[in-house]
């Protein structure tokens, strides 16, 4: 016996208000607000007040660290999506660095299976393009698509592919099935020892910098190289205005590109690292706000498809330390939509819809896992929704973060719009705001 | 002022104090005693993550002329191999009653983090932490080039001689530095053209464009590839010649410049430079000196230089600095009793 859910008001893609009912895991009715009746042979039935709310399809993250296996010390497949379910996701990639790395099909499907068992979200292994991030050799890319993880999606993420021949290969290789290669953009060379920006901020507090043109030089040349083998290619987490402008020719020239940026990129500057903060320490790094405003730009018009959080969740030993020997990485899950919201709907440039667009419909479509997620808010689609609230406001505290790092760089900031609500096939992960726990205990799910 | 971390955070009237103070200091380095009492009883804590003899046994000096108790903690370590942490260090130190922590750290940033961090409530002193910042340094430098350029020392042409006191209560205006060698990597440089901007000084950098930072241009300064013109044309006032890393020269592909030769041939400080400067400019080094790299021995042991001085100097600009951060504050007296 499955709940059924009346959502009362709320708003699809923030349009006119709605009555929707969830039962069976799917859509079963949109009415007038207040019009839709209870099924009589329902037995267990929830209303939701959903007054003024926004309803989305759940939000798809194409790039996430849950860190499991290997760094359970700072987050594991469990935590991980229940902060993503928090956040309002109901699918999130899992990147392939973890210890094992995921370059085999044992590991995708471990993998695979624990986000099965923890049953907050869909989670979608990312399988490594090389043998242990090393960018030496194909790792068997064709072994991880055909598991049970189904992979299609596949990243050294942290690591840049950077010998050519090597992306090449992997970009040719992936088209059997469908797959995709998502580079993490950063040219080795130029960027040794990199801890930030290199910029103005770089020069006076005496860091190393991580040039824009590191990341540059390998988009320019993978968008180039997809062209030539006629592969589709994911650039993952662009940060500067030049990388927007070099995705942008790439599409005008019909390259079969895709591009993400991350919240914290929207938003944050490398002017933050003068605090020497290694909570601000993130790579590729905070960079300038030309850069912050080039990305909204891009993400605006479409020439950046997504947003991906690149959650990555960090012991509190691996930055609680000198800039220097900290981590790179901050998490994201559940201030995404709120970054989201503030730096692009709140200023106008982004609809709800819009939003749907980039967290849920394109980087489901990215993952090829569109059968199931980023669909449409219509009857009969699967009933994987996110409830906000966009007229409220929360003040971030990292603690409180179902996440088990604390190394949110929104800490102590007030953000937009709060996750009332999440849906995963008709069941609730979150309700009231908070993730619910019985709901998940014991389910398995996903196919 | 609380701590010492960065000479960008320094007002002018705060830098002159330090100086003038130093200039006090140094009066008493003459006198048979040299030891004044007035630390008696604090406790300073030399904290090196990196070794520096010199700049240990300076600040090292320094507290014990002032009667201060020391203890030097060396706690070099990589971020390969932490061992203790930063935080540990810094609470144990704070357990342990430090007054001020003397810290010298191979990350940029780490002594603003034990300042700010809410680990330590001691005075906290940088004395140098990566690429980043060596005030002590740059206030040594200072107080040396306003001695001898604005107060005209003994010996020294006496350019803009404005004062016959060594410059005390004087700024720096209208001073010419040039500062010469591979400022991305130096924090004598970042720590230098901060205070003598402040303190009304022209600066200059000179360094091939490998060894000069992106975004050196926001900085309060001019910038020059070209030595000889420096010397000749702008015609400085002091020179500071900045030790080159022996590592900036290998590593293949990724080296800053072709060969020590070509490096000596365009940027090192050799007699024939040495003469085209202003009778009254001084040469100024931080030491340790790569003789017949950046500057030749010529350079280094003619009686323009002040090398020798500005190691002298700094015993007593850190002595200035231990007392203006302790004297006044007694936290050693209301929190060290609680036996």
């Amino acid at each position: 016996m499955t709940t059924t859910y009346v959502l009362r008001g709320a708003r699809p893609l923030g349009g006119e208000p709605a009555d929707v009912v969830l039962a069976d895991g799917v859509i079963t009715r949109i009415a007038a607000p207040g019009t839709a009746e209870v099924p009589d042979d329902a037995a267990d039935v929830v209303e939701v007040a959903a007054d003024g709310h926004v309803l989305l399809p759940g939000l798809v993250d194409l790039h996430t660290h849950l860190r499991e296996p290997g760094r359970e010390d700072a987050e594991t497949v469990a935590s991980g999506t229940r902060a993503a379910a928090a956040g309002g996701f109901t699918a999130v990639h899992a990147m392939a660095n973890t210890s094992p790395v995921a370059d085999t099909a044992g590991v995708v499907e471990q993998v695979w299976r624990l986000g099965q068992e923890a049953g907050w979200v869909d989670v979608h292994p990312v399988g490594a393009v090389t043998v242990g991030l090393g960018g030496d050799r194909l790792a068997e890319l064709g072994a991880m698509a055909d598991s049970a993880a189904r992979v299609r999606v596949f990243s050294d993420d942290g690591k840049c592919v950077h010998d050519p021949i090597l992306m090449r290969r992997a970009l040719e290789y992936v088209k059997a099935f469908d797959g995709v290669v998502a580079q993490h953009a950063q040219e080795p060379r130029l960027t040794e020892g990199a801890q930030m920006n290199e910029g103005v901020v770089s020069a006076e507090i005496g860091l190393a910098g991580w040039p824009a043109v590191a990341e540059e030089a390998i988009i320019a040349r993978d968008v180039l190289l997809a062209e030539h083998v006629g592969s589709r290619l994911h650039v993952c987490h662009l940060s500067t205005a030049g990388s927007v402008e070099i995705v942008r020719w790439a599409k005008g020239r019909g390259i079969d590109v895709t591009a993400e940026v991350t919240p914290h990129h929207l938003v944050l500057t490398d002017e933050l690292a003068r605090t020497y903060d290694p909570t601000y320490k993130v790579n590729p790094p905070l960079r300038t706000a030309a850069d912050v405003e080039a990305v909204r730009q891009g993400l605006a018009d479409g020439t950046i498809d997504i947003v991906a959080t690149d959650h990555a969740p960090h012991t509190r030993e691996d930055k609680d330390c000198e800039w220097g020997a900290a981590a790179f990485g901050m998490t994201g899950l559940e201030t995404a939509l709120s970054v989201v919201q503030q730096t692009m709907v709140d200023t106008g440039r982004l609809t709800w819809a819009d939003v749907a667009r980039v967290l849920s419909a394109n980087p489901a479509r990215i993952g090829r896992i569109d059968d199931a997620h980023g669909r449409p808010v219509a009857v009969g689609e699967p009933a994987n929704l996110v409830l906000v609230d966009p007229g409220a406001t929360r003040t971030v505290d990292g603690a409180a973060q179902a996440t088990a790092s604390g190394n949110t760089p929104f800490a102590g900031r007030e953000l937009p719009g709060r996750v009332v609500a999440t849906f995963l096939r008709g069941r609730a992960t979150v309700l009231d705001g908070r993730p619910v726990a019985e709901a998940v205990a014991g389910r398995g799910g996903a196919r | 002022m609380r701590h010492l971390l960065s000479t960008a955070d320094l007002a002018k009237d705060e830098a002159i104090e330090i100086l003038d103070t130093a200039a006090q200091m140094a009066a008493t380095q003459s006198r048979e005693i040299k030891k004044l009492p007035t630390l008696r009883g604090r406790t300073v804590v030399n904290l090196f993550f990196e070794d520096s003899t010199r700049t240990r046994i300076s600040f090292e000096t320094a507290a014990k002329r002032l009667s201060a108790d020391v203890i030097n903690f060396s706690a070099k370590g990589s971020s390969v191999s932490k061992g203790e942490s930063l935080k540990d260090t810094a609470l144990t130190l704070h357990a342990m009653g430090a007054d001020a922590v003397v810290v010298r750290h191979w990350a940029s940033g780490a002594p603003y983090q034990l300042a700010h961090a809410g680990w330590l409530d001691a005075a906290v002193l940088n004395a140098g932490d990566g690429t980043h910042m060596h005030p002590t340094q740059a206030l040594l430098d200072a107080y040396t080039i306003r001695r001898h350029v604005v107060g005209g020392a003994a010996g020294q042409g006496g350019g803009l001689r404005r004062s016959g006191d060594d410059g005390v209560g004087a700024d720096l205006a209208g001073v010419r530095v040039a500062i010469v060698g591979d400022v991305l990597h130096s924090r004598v440089a970042r720590a230098n053209v901060w205070l003598l901007r402040t303190l009304g000084a022209e600066v200059t950098l000179v360094s091939p464009p490998t060894l000069l930072p992106v975004g050196v241009g926001t900085w309060p300064c001019r910038t020059s590839y070209d030595l000889d013109s420096t010397l000749a044309d702008w015609r400085p006032d002091a020179v500071m010649m900045l030790r080159v890393q022996r590592e900036r020269m290998s590593g293949g592909a990724g080296a800053f410049f072709p060969s020590p030769l070509e490096y000596t041939r365009y940027f090192g400080l050799d007699a024939r430079r040495l003469a085209l400067l202003p009778e009254h400019a001084i040469v100024l080094h931080p030491g340790p000196m790569n003789r017949g790299l950046e500057i030749s021995a010529e350079a280094a042991d003619s009686d323009r230089a002040v090398i020798v001085e500005q190691v002298a100097n700094g015993v007593a600009v850190r002595m200035a600095a231990l007392y203006l951060l302790l004297s006044g504050t007694s936290s050693s007296a209301t929190e060290g009793t609680a036996l």
